[in-house]
């Protein structure tokens, strides 16, 4: 569904994406792991078009969206949660579920909306309260049910659970996984969460300064030993609960 | 000068009068090196000769005044304010009934007064409550929310009283005249407020479209002989297209860049009025503009030959009022019309999406909005609403320069905005008042129109960094949402 190959990314001279190569199925749960800097967003960011590969091509459902302009990317059905939320702080949580449908059948608003409200309950209780007011954890499913609105097939989420408390993150990852269950939207997940994030997955990658530098299962990966010292071991040894 | 106060202060109980003196002093002595070439000496035009005229008076006046307004802004700072707001009172209204020499004077004294006065009244109540700057903010929010929950019943009533003015006793030419004014600015401040308020981007350079507005009407009227009726729209879509123009390459710029830019424009447009003088008349401007008629019945006294002129028509004695109240109603015509379309626009996912992007520039691409186009909606929209402006103001002045449209104005408009409270249509309403109104009312304040406008900024961020009526109202409730649903509309979302 999607495909990335070769993808070289530039900050300027800087160079963030040296080389990447990806694949997400339909209906797969793929996560990609990687530290602070490794160029996690930046991956996320080149799939919607800005900034743009330098060199390589992103293909999504064949179709070659590597120089197409943002909106046009997403209006194909691709949404993303971008790093840090970024819900509207000033609109109330229903306005941003509406900004959210802007580009969508607006002849569908209604069953989205309830959908949405079913996936987040607490959504629904605080309907009418400003983004800025709420909770963090309540940002990022905001976020998320507002990418959900414009109806994508594919979803791309920057990071859910950062700077969540740990029951907060598993609510997260359980909406996660009930939207690719019930919704068949393919979900391209980025994370430094490992362990739940792998859990969840399908399939994973780990990037490294701009480059996979691993592969396989979720499961696969999880086992693996450089894995584990590198993302797992220490503070999320005990998320296993 | 403020650290030796309120250190002697904080050793010692109570004001040390000596500090205080000392404070005062100084500032009265900044104000004696600034009045006393400024003020002080003045060149006089003697048949040719230029010669040097002295007025100690008035120095002697203002740093009189600065030396007592200084030891109320300390009394008000230490905890007195009471008595200052007393003496401030009493000598406001002391000054009124006094003779004194020149305006000036009264200016100084009277705003002098208000500040300390204000002042006052905000130093006993901050005594009373200690309310934190975000606390006054959310204070100031919810007076805003109330002003706007009211401003549904006082808007209809300032259109009834806008609509009856012309035929209130007291409306001679002159009170309609400023009306105009007033109206034309409110327009403008309607229409920038498109791009500033609703848009979020800072454009410095808004005269531009006034300017292309009057002059597309001057030109379109003097060659093509194109009635007012014609020329208006004409006016807009070229102003329209100007915007076009500007937008497209200048609205990849972010922030300061584009304020800058579209200074630049302002600033272009002008100089090319003034140098393409075969076409523009050039410094000279363009004379003779024809005026607008009442549906094809000429405003003349006696017009010519075959034609019906106004008064004839409706069987009235010639009245030259006739053509200002017409002008009147054709301004306040443009100017709620712009009211409607920008508060319709609001509503639409136009104007959803554009609030979007004033909040979240990033996000809102993630949405998959078309930022350039949204953005250049709003240049369109906004450049025509100036373009429109602009040439009612040809047809009203009969007569345009380059002069008309140089920075100044674009920074006036942006003021009314601004003062308005970014967004807010009534705010918009009563900054024009203030801004535009005021002075003409008071000739004598024309001149310190500058200084009233640096003054009354300063104040706003101050005391109220948003603007004066800025609060945003939910336009989506979920109670009224579901109201309509259970009523059996189609909700239709993002409509
Ligand atoms: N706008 C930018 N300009 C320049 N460099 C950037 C920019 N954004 C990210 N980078 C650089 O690109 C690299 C990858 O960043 P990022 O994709 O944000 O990493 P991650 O999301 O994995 O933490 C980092 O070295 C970062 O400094
Ligand atoms: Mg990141």
């Amino acid at each position: 569904m999607l495909r990335l190959e070769g993808v070289h990314t530039y900050y300027g001279a800087i160079e963030a994406l040296k080389g990447v190569s990806i694949d997400v199925a339909e209906g797969e749960i793929v996560t990609l792991i990687g530290a602070n800097g490794a160029g996690k967003s930046t991956l996320l960011m080149t799939i919607c078009g800005t900034p743009r590969a330098r060199v390589g091509r992103v293909l999504f459902e064949g179709e070659n969206i590597t120089h197409m302009p943002t909106f046009e990317i997403v209006r194909r059905g691709v949404a993303i949660s971008p790093e840090g939320r970024r819900i509207f702080p000033r609109m109330t949580v229903l306005e941003n579920l509406q900004m959210g449908a802007l580009t969508a059948d607006p002849g569908s608003f209604d069953r989205e909306l309830e959908a949405v409200f079913h996936l987040f309950p607490r959504l629904k209780e605080r309907r009418d309260q400003r983004g800025g007011t709420l909770s963090g954890g309540e940002q990022q499913m905001l976020a998320i049910g507002r990418a959900l609105m414009s109806q994508p097939r594919m979803l791309l989420l920057d990071e859910p659970s950062l700077g969540l408390a740990p029951l907060v993150v598993k609510q997260i990852f359980n909406a996660i996984r009930e939207i690719n269950r019930e919704k068949k939207v393919t979900i391209f997940l980025v994370e430094q969460n490992a362990y739940h994030a792998l859990k969840l997955a399908d399939r994973g990658y780990v990037l490294v300064n701009g480059r996979v530098t691993m592969s396989g299962t979720g499961a696969e990966l999880i086992a693996n030993s450089e894995v584990r010292a590198a993302y797992l071991e220490g503070g999320h040894v005990e998320a296993r609960a | 000068m403020t650290s030796i106060a309120s250190n002697k202060v904080a050793s010692e109980p109570g004001p040390a009068l000596g500090a205080i003196l000392r404070e005062a002093a100084l500032t009265a002595l900044v104000a004696f090196l600034l009045t006393l070439p400024l003020v002080g000496l003045r060149t006089v035009e003697s048949g040719g000769s230029v010669s040097l005229r002295t007025d100690f008076t008035s120095v002697a006046l203002a740093v009189g005044l600065v030396f007592l307004g200084r030891i109320g802004m300390i009394l008000n700072r230490e905890g007195y304010p009471v008595p200052v707001l007393a003496v401030a009172i009493v000598i406001a209204v002391g000054a009124t009934f006094t003779p004194l020499p020149g305006s000036l004077a009264y200016v100084v004294i009277l705003a002098g007064s208000l500040v300390l006065g204000l002042q006052a009244l905000l130093a006993i109540r901050r005594s009373r409550s200690t309310l934190s700057l975000q606390e006054r903010d959310q204070r100031m929010d919810q007076i805003g929310a109330k002003v706007q929950q009211i401003a549904w019943y006082v808007g209809p009533i300032l259109v009834a009283f806008a609509i009856a003015l012309p035929m209130l006793p007291f409306a001679d030419r002159g009170l309609l005249g400023v009306a105009i004014l007033v109206m034309t600015y409110i327009m403008l401040g309607w229409g920038l407020n498109i791009i500033v308020g609703l848009a979020g981007l800072l454009d410095l350079g808004y005269v531009a479209f006034y300017a292309v507005g009057a002059y597309s009407y001057a030109l379109l009227a003097q060659w093509f002989d194109f009635s007012f009726w014609l020329c208006l729209p004409l006016a807009g879509l070229f102003a329209a297209f100007a915007g076009l123009l500007l937008g497209y390459p200048v609205l990849r710029l972010r922030g300061d860049y584009f304020a800058i830019v579209t200074l630049g424009f302002g600033e272009i447009i002008r100089i090319v009025l003034l140098n393409w003088a075969d076409v523009t008349g050039g410094p000279n401007g363009i004379s003779g503009i024809p005026r607008p008629s009442f549906f094809g019945l000429p405003f003349d006294r006696s017009p010519d030959e075959g034609v019906t002129s106004f008064h004839q028509f409706f069987g009235l004695d010639y009245d030259a009022t006739h053509r200002v109240i017409f002008l009147y109603y054709l301004i306040l015509a443009l100017a709620l019309l712009v009211n409607l379309i920008s508060m319709r626009l609001r509503k639409l996912p136009l104007g959803r999406a554009w609030e979007a992007l004033r909040e979240d520039d990033i996000a809102c691409q993630a949405l998959g909005i078309n930022r350039t186009n949204m953005k250049l909606a709003a240049f369109m929209i906004s450049a025509s609403f100036g373009g429109l402006a602009g040439s009612f103001f040809a047809t009203y002045q009969g007569f345009i320069s380059p002069e008309s449209f140089s920075f100044i104005e674009s920074a006036i408009i942006l003021a009314i905005v601004v003062l308005g409270g970014m967004g807010s249509q009534l705010g918009i309403v009563i900054a024009a008042l203030l801004l535009i109104g005021l002075p003409e009312f008071f000739r004598g304040l024309e001149e310190y129109r500058m200084l009233a406008f640096g003054l009354s900024m300063v104040l706003i961020m101050v005391w109220r960094p948003r603007g004066l009526l800025a609060h945003r109202e939910p336009s989506l409730l979920f109670s009224k949402y579901a109201d309509r649903l259970r009523a059996g509309k189609p909700a239709g979302g993002a409509q």
